[in-house]
């Protein structure tokens, strides 16, 4: 069989459930792609070619005895922003280099427990902060559409691994965007689910109010697989929903009568690409034409939404991040005179330039004096983004939109002014803010054969209408079969 | 807003545990300023009367019982530690 490396998950599973190819086969396929276009895209950080046989193995004998889940078997890539038990987690950063977590997250104990497999960890902005993959204190990811451009980020790996068939699915990380502007720019779907559906227990964190993970895959209902699995109450995460899981992709059906999809204005103005635009307004053309009612909406606080993020989130990242001072574990400095030098050295040394802004940023909006000012500030515009969503909820199932202003850049183009780096995450930010799910769909590509995303938005807890209203979309559009030779 | 000034900016990387040589403090000092200036949209909103989201989700009290339960075994805590010594960790003397 060729290109097993080219088909879904759900395709795999069918495979692999009427014996038709093994889990080793396809791990080793997997691999041995990895081997010879990886040197291109640059995804992994981490192989783990060893680990992935043996549980490709255990897998087949798990499948063998009758005993097979829906990931039984299929070869994922993990963001490195998730701690994998004895294997290097470092989230992009030199501080965490050489770290080999204790312990595996709860999102890897539930898919080990179904014997999937993992082909490896795949690079990111350090920390999760950086919406190009520029940050990674090793090296550049790049877009497989196009080697010279960014595939987005921070979770850039996981998308551009997933967009040039380096793995099945993936895990990333979304706490202002990084899963969906990375999928929209590598043509891939990936989704953030309602704050709390998935726990945080061994997610290294950036900012706690907003991180979540969330699966990337070549179609929405592998997505909806993906996600069945790692959701779900875990007491080690206070944040964690006690709701019980559905069954997902069982939301992937066809026709969206009955259905109305929000379009807001304050989404569609300057700066948005008109190639984007018109490839948005298709898509949301072939929602009304499968039965969906269209309804304009507004998100009126949506400009200050970048601007209370930046506060929020760095905030929140300068105190998850100050448990970086060379004691416990990751690196330390070489040479200094007294702990205080060790601390201040450690962290100078280990952190990236982006990082660093972020503290100093986070920093001096709680520092005493001006908390009020910007922390407790941005608190009260986040209020106001919560309620702008509220409302446009009860006039609509989803809110359809762009997830970035522009098609892939061009590597270096943005790296020299953050604000414009910034900016790049204008339409995707809210959503976190308002803790609501959201998903992005490729949707079309641009002049300059780029992929373009389709993003959609629902309220809490109502994954199943994002999966539907994006299957639907998939189908309609059909670009699946079109994938990039890096 | 005033503007960060560069000694209000060494100030803070003290409090972050950070040191900068004087090209990356002056840098900082310009990137913060322009960051700043770009929060101050926020300012153009009248909050007098909004509560501000303390948390993400409306999760109260979530406790657990106070049970003794297993954790990490002291070769795996220490196992990633820059110098340890006898299940310690090992750091420049503070008394």
């Amino acid at each position: 069989m060729n290109n097993l490396t080219d088909i879904t998950i759900s395709e795999l599973r069918r495979l692999l459930d009427q014996k038709e190819v093994s889990s080793l086969e396809i791990t080793k396929a997997y691999l041995e792609r990895i081997e010879e276009a990886d040197k291109r895209v640059r995804s992994y950080i981490t192989v783990t070619k060893e680990k992935a046989i043996a549980q490709a193995q255990r897998a087949d004998e798990a499948m063998a005895k009758g005993k097979a889940s829906s990931l039984t078997g299929i070869p994922l890539g993990i963001k490195d922003v998730i701690c994998t038990k004895g294997v290097n987690t470092t989230c992009g950063s030199k501080m965490l280099e050489s770290f080999r977590p204790p312990f595996n997250a709860a999102v890897m104990e539930k898919l080990e427990a179904q014997n999937a497999v993992m082909l490896g960890k795949l690079n990111m902005d350090e920390f999760a902060m950086g919406s190009s993959t520029e940050n990674s204190a090793f090296f550049q990811t790049r877009n497989p559409w196009d080697l010279d451009r960014i595939p987005g980020g921070s979770s850039g790996g996981s998308a551009a691994a997933v967009g040039a068939r380096l793995c099945a699915g993936s895990l990333g990380s979304d706490t202002g965007g990084s899963i969906r502007q990375p999928a929209s720019h590598c043509g891939v779907v990936g989704m953030k689910p309602t704050y709390g559906r998935i726990s945080r227990f061994g997610l290294v964190a950036f900012a706690s109010s907003l991180d979540q993970i969330g699966p990337l895959a070549r179609s929405v209902e592998d997505c909806a697989l993906i996600l069945e699995v790692i959701s779900g109450h875990d007491p080690r995460d206070s944040t964690s929903l006690p709701h019980p899981v559905p069954p997902y992709s069982k939301a992937c059906t066809p026709g969206l009568d009955g259905f109305t999809v929000g379009i807001p204005e304050e989404y569609f103005v300057e700066g948005l690409d008109p190639e984007v635009e018109k490839a948005v307004k298709g898509a949301i053309d072939s929602m009304a034409s499968q039965g969906a009612k269209i309804e304009k909406i507004r998100l009126p606080h949506t400009e200050y939404a970048v601007a209370t993020y930046y506060i929020i989130a760095t905030a929140e990242a300068s105190s998850n991040l100050s448990r970086y001072d060379g004691v416990k574990y990751g690196f330390r400095a070489k040479e200094y005179s007294n702990l205080m030098d060790m601390y201040k050295k450690t962290r100078a040394q280990g952190f990236g330039p982006e990082v660093k802004r972020r503290i100093m940023l986070g920093t001096y909006c709680l520092s005493a004096g001006y908390y009020d000012a910007f922390y407790k500030k941005a608190s009260q515009v986040r209020t106001l983004i919560i309620e702008d969503f509220k409302k446009a909820f009860e006039k609509c199932d989803c809110i359809a939109a762009p997830v970035a202003p522009t098609t892939a850049f061009r590597l270096g183009e943005k790296v020299d002014d953050p604000i414009q780096m910034y900016l790049s995450d204008i339409f995707t930010i809210p959503v976190n803010l308002a803790g609501i799910p959201g998903i992005s769909v490729p949707c079309g590509f641009d002049s300059k054969g780029l992929p373009i995303g389709l993003q959609l938005m629902a309220s809490h807890m109502q994954e199943e209408k994002l999966f539907k209203t994006a299957y639907n979309v998939e189908a309609a559009l059909n670009l699946q079969a079109h994938w990039p030779e890096p | 807003m005033a503007k960060i000034t560069v000694s209000e900016v060494e100030h803070v990387a003290h409090l972050a545990r950070l040191t900068f040589d004087d090209q990356e403090i002056e840098a900082f000092t310009r990137q913060l300023n322009d960051i700043l200036e770009f929060v101050d949209k926020l300012d153009a909103l009248d909050t007098s009367d909004v509560e501000p989201t303390t948390r993400a989700i409306e999760l109260l009290n979530v406790f657990r019982e106070d049970e003794v339960k297993p954790s990490l075994p002291v070769e795996e805590a220490t196992a990633n530690a820059p110098l340890s010594e006898k299940g310690a960790f090992v750091v420049p003397r503070i008394i």
